[in-house]
């Protein structure tokens, strides 16, 4: 038990749960926090304890499943990226207001500098919204420890926790020491009948006994232990960390002696008491937050005629990216470490669709078909496919959330553009796209929707892809026509005939699926492998 | 002590192999770790780099700070080029100069090795070539990880036995391999070390 274990800031968050007695994990996969179901579904402890493990359709299905185990009294966690939580808020909002049963974790892993992500929006204020406690772990040991302290906190003061990460966490492995495990819960519903009843006569309670907790919510980040002050001989300078900026700033006193009072923040809300207290020893302050000025904002105030506060505000910090220890040692005033400049012949080197991918096919035939009208007419959406929007495709023309690539192509045909193109994956359209859809059939909207076929989620590792094989069969279902759903191959040999069919529909006024199917190359050489090594161990035995 | 290194490479090459060699062998050794990795888009084709942290004390950041990374282990020429502003001066700058094309506006071979003999500290060699040589084409990162192993500052012996210990379930044979090409790669960077 003693013995460390080299996770990833995500495992971590895992074996936590598998440790702490989750009956079921919840999620949609998304960069950078897919690392933790996947680790549950692999797991074996998690296997032989029954524990749900597996892909919701997306955030918002994943999030209310998560608050139905909950319900029923089990402890439960939902993971999701930052944007995912966008997805899952109707339900996230709500279940401030109806609390929790059995111990609720939220987890959102976000994404500052956008390393993988159209946005880097900072969870916290979700956390803050929803008036919920926030976690905000500093380390690994730190994550897996706060997924035990987080259960307990949900349980006993019946509310929801927002565990928020980010990318340098999740991604980053070190040694976790694991805590005795705890038994699952048994099935038990809430006491008050009403509880998960949101009418507006029991909404109006439920809210005010939310706001009475928050009192009790501060209390518990003063005492946890989580938040730490530690005095400094110069008070020149008070320095407030939260997150993983903690790290950074440690990493530039190498004797780990600072001499500045620090107040290192892990838990919200945010203590008042631990705040005044170095605010009102120190002539100035420095915030390092990892995200958005959050505490900077709400220590400055809006009018600011309190003592000096430095961070992201005032430049003293970058506005935008995520933090690292330069940034942090050039806040402090000292000096930069920069070794030699990049040299000028190193080119940029983006990701690029896999050599052989069905992608290639699907774009080379779409370019073509379009080739007679001016450009600017592809509406995309997120996954692997959204680098067609790079050379040699040059293909598609937006990018913006999980699913609007038809309702934005909806829009511009309603507008009048025509041929307009939608081109989506096939998780994303069983994520998002369904309901455009049928906003589509419903108004006879003249567009062509290729849902790219790879039957898997692929830029997230190859995970199930929930309509695998049945995407021409809500297509059918939620009323296209028959006769405007094609399926094609995604390949050379195939492309004449599929420019054919593409050529075709462009011209049809109303809506039409273009299906385009393969599997995606990454999984079908993993499945290969996998294949060759079972018909080994058959042949062996 | 401590040693902090950048891992190079392109998405799909394997960097993660050489890192986890390393760090099996510096947990033996009973030394802390920490080691960031990239998931995610630029696991396609893009570049690549893992921030591989060791030392005899707690590890504060996840990330290295600029101009202190001791060591650059790059599997690919231009991508050992990239992280520059990382390491250290006297660092040491460890890469493969086989060219890994996907772009089509690669530089020209004889200006990116021309860059890297202007590092003082470099050992620049093809471990695919050398790894085929050996019979073992797929053994190229150890070979990088052998010319690598001098500046680790940990004992040989302990990244045999970690070789050893990740390839115990594939076999004898594949064992072999891989301890030959790191090998290998250890003599070249004992010869070309001055």
């Amino acid at each position: 038990m003693n013995q460390k274990l080299m996770l990833l800031g995500d495992e971590a968050i895992a074996q936590a749960a598998i440790d702490a007695g989750i009956s079921g994990i919840y999620a949609y996969p998304g960069t950078p926090s897919t690392e933790i179901t996947e680790y549950v579904i692999q797991s074996a402890e998690a296997k032989s304890g029954k524990i749900r493990a597996g892909w919701s359709t997306n955030e918002k299905t994943a999030m209310e499943s998560a608050l139905g185990m909950s319900y029923a009294g089990k402890r439960v966690m939902v993971c999701m990226k930052h944007v995912g939580l966008n997805v899952a808020a109707d339900p996230f909002m709500n279940s401030a207001i109806t609390g929790a049963n059995g111990g609720l974790i939220v987890v959102s892993a976000d994404d500052p500098s956008m390393h993988s992500s159209q946005n880097e929006q900072d969870s916290r204020v979700y956390g803050q919204f929803a008036l919920l406690p926030i976690l905000e772990p500093t380390s690994q040991q730190d994550a897996y420890d706060m997924v035990h302290y987080g259960f307990d906190m949900s349980e006993k003061l019946g509310v929801p926790v927002l565990m928020r990460i980010t990318t340098r966490l999740a991604h980053s492995r070190a040694g976790v020491v694991r805590k005795p495990t705890r038994l699952q819960n048994e099935i038990h519903l809430p006491e008050d009948h009403r509880q998960f009843i949101l009418l507006p006569s029991n909404a109006r309670r439920q809210y005010k006994t939310l706001l009475q907790k928050q009192e009790v919510f501060e209390k518990y980040a003063l005492e946890s232990g989580f938040n730490v002050f530690s005095d400094g001989e110069n008070k020149e300078l008070g320095i407030i960390t939260t997150g993983i900026a903690y790290n950074y700033l440690l990493e530039n006193y190498p004797d780990r002696i600072i001499p500045f009072p620090v107040l290192k923040i892990a838990q919200y809300p945010v203590p008042h008491s631990m705040v005044a207290e170095i605010y009102n020893s120190c002539e100035k302050l420095l915030i390092l937050e990892e995200g958005y000025p959050i505490l900077e904002e709400s220590i400055k105030g809006f009018l600011n005629t309190g003592k000096t506060v430095r961070g992201r505000l005032d430049g003293t910090v970058p506005r935008d990216g995520e933090l690292n220890p330069n940034i942090v040692a050039l806040a402090l005033g000292m000096h930069d470490t920069r070794g030699i400049d990049i040299p000028s012949i190193v080119v940029g080197r983006p990701p690029s669709l896999c050599k052989g991918c069905p992608h290639i096919y699907s774009y080379n035939a779409l370019n073509e078909a379009l080739e007679v009208f001016s450009k600017g007419r592809v509406f995309s959406d997120i996954g692997c496919y959204t680098l067609g929007a790079l050379d040699p495709f040059d293909a598609i023309n937006t990018c913006v959330d999980m699913g609007a690539s038809i309702t934005m192509a909806k829009g511009a045909a309603d507008a009048g553009l025509h041929p307009a193109v939608a081109v989506i994956g096939d998780s994303t359209f069983t994520h998002s796209g369904i309901t455009g859809l049928i906003d589509c059939v419903k108004d006879k909207s003249q567009i062509m929707i290729m849902i790219l076929d790879n039957e898997t989620t692929a830029m997230t590792g190859g995970q199930d892809s929930s309509a695998f094989g049945r995407i021409e069969d809500i297509c059918l279902g939620v009323g296209v026509k028959k006769e405007h759903i094609f399926i094609l191959d995604p390949s050379p040999k195939s492309h004449k005939e599929n420019l054919a069919i593409l050529n075709q529909e462009l011209c049809y006024e109303g809506v039409s699926v273009i299906i385009p199917r393969r599997e995606c190359i990454q999984t079908s050489i993993r499945h290969h492998k996998e294949h060759q090594k079972s018909e080994a161990l058959l042949s062996e035995n | 002590m401590k040693r902090d290194i950048i891992l190079a490479g392109v998405g799909g090459q394997g960097i993660l192999s050489i890192a986890t060699t390393i760090g099996t062998a510096a947990l033996h050794t009973g030394l802390h770790l920490k080691q960031a990795e990239v998931h995610g888009m630029s696991q396609r084709g893009g570049d690549v780099s893992s921030n591989l942290r060791i030392a005899d004390h707690e590890i504060a950041s996840d990330l290295i700070p600029y101009g202190k990374a001791d060591l650059i282990i790059s599997v690919e020429p231009m991508e050992s080029l990239r992280y520059l502003p990382l390491l250290a001066p006297g660092g040491w700058l460890i890469t493969s100069t086989k060219p890994f094309i996907n772009i089509p506006n690669y530089p020209e071979m004889d200006k990116l090795i021309m860059e890297i003999e202007h590092i003082h500290n470099h050992i620049a060699l093809d471990a695919d070539e050398i790894a085929r040589k050996l019979g073992s084409a797929r053994s190229a990162n150890m070979v990088i990880l052998g010319a690598a192993s001098p500046f680790l500052e940990i004992e040989y012996s302990e990244l045999q036995d970690a070789i050893r210990q990740i390839f115990e379930k594939k076999g004898e044979e594949i064992i072999a391999m891989n301890l030959n090409a790191l090998q290998a790669g250890r003599d070249f960077a004992e010869t070309h070390m001055n």
